[in-house]
């Protein structure tokens, strides 16, 4: 399961993140874009997190995650389509493959929402 | 008083394994080596290409293999048969090779021999259609292979590996008149998600297709 590879890396940027910060604080919330058009099940992301941040810094932070949709652009037709993932990328109108994908391959830690502890 | 704060960050996920892959690249442009990705399904014929393209271009080219393999060393084995360096990973139970146990294949590499003296690393990614395609390990090019006992629609189920790679093998073409498939819309279901990739029919027991293969390699060491 390759979503715990990516916890493991999202937990490390956060850590240095954390490291970083001049004052203490807690983490709340993270916010991560994942786009539709990944090899990345959100699901599995979340149980992933919950798992690897037991009884770290972590632990308890809630993790917020913004699918965003596959939306490809057709030059020939000048328009952007929504590809059918698993069944057909091509546009719809004139059958151009898909070339120029304008959302979906997102993979991005967006945000952190921390609170000061003083 | 509880306040809360926002900080953004904007950073790839795999942000650290992006920075490992682009220092892979930076040794092997040093050395003047060419690194390309092979990929593909458990099964499509990763090793057995690999097998005939090291018989053919060895005399020509200095190669070495970085072998990704879950448990065992069989592949990496039949490969030494050849003569040629080939490091095996064991990449336990992690479904792809990722930049750093590449790093770790590469440091192998130069302790058995001096890389200034390679022409080409084929890194052989362990057998998933998903995930390789998301892990960069410093490759210069993509490879997939996709056998024609998948069927045609494994690229529109698989499109992420379809859609990064810049060299796209159907392999074992030679079982075409036994099966019920149809390699034209195999094809065609490719060229919807990537029109420029190259698209060779090969068949590593025949030969069929592998000069192609070996010339766009060629095509990649300019």
């Amino acid at each position: 399961m390759h979503e715990v590879d990516m916890t493991k890396a999202l937990i490390a940027t956060l850590k240095n993140w954390y490291k970083e910060q001049p004052e203490n604080h807690k983490i709340e919330k993270v916010h991560l874009i994942v786009g539709k058009f990944t090899c990345v099940e959100p699901a599995s992301l979340q149980f992933a997190f919950i798992n690897c941040t037991k009884n770290t810094f972590l632990d308890g932070v809630e993790l917020a995650i913004q699918e965003t949709p596959l939306i490809a652009f057709c030059a020939d037709c000048n328009r952007e389509y929504l590809p059918e993932i698993g069944s057909h990328y091509s546009c719809p109108h004139c059958q151009s493959p898909m070339q120029d994908i304008r959302s979906g391959r997102e993979l991005k830690i967006d945000r952190i929402q921390y609170s000061s502890l003083n | 008083m509880h306040q809360t704060f926002d900080a953004a960050l904007g950073i790839n996920l795999l942000h650290t394994n992006q920075i490992g892959a682009e220092h892979n690249r930076e040794h092997f442009d040093e050395w003047g080596i060419v690194c390309l990705n092979i990929m593909s399904g458990p099964g499509a014929g990763k090793t057995a290409l690999l097998e005939k393209t090291l018989l053919g271009l060895s005399d020509r080219l200095k190669i070495a293999v970085i072998e990704g393999d879950m448990t065992t060393e069989l592949d990496a084995d039949r490969l030494r048969s050849s003569g040629v360096p080939v490091i095996a990973i064991n990449t336990g139970r992690a479904c792809h090779l990722d930049s750093q146990m590449v790093a770790g294949g590469i440091h192998q590499l130069t302790q058995q021999l001096n890389p200034n003296q390679l022409d080409l690393v084929l890194v052989e990614n362990v057998g998933n259609l998903v995930c390789p395609a998301e892990f960069e390990v410093g490759e210069h090019a993509k490879v997939a292979l996709l056998s024609v006992t998948e069927g045609e629609d494994k690229p529109l189920k698989y499109p992420i590996m379809f859609q990064e790679a810049d060299c796209l093998l159907i392999s074992k073409i030679d079982l075409v008149p036994y099966l019920e498939i149809d390699i034209e819309r195999m094809e065609a279901n490719i060229r919807q998600i990537n029109p420029t990739a190259k698209i060779l029919q090969i068949s590593a027991k025949t030969g069929q297709g592998l000069e192609e293969w070996f010339n766009w390699i060629f095509s990649q060491l300019m």
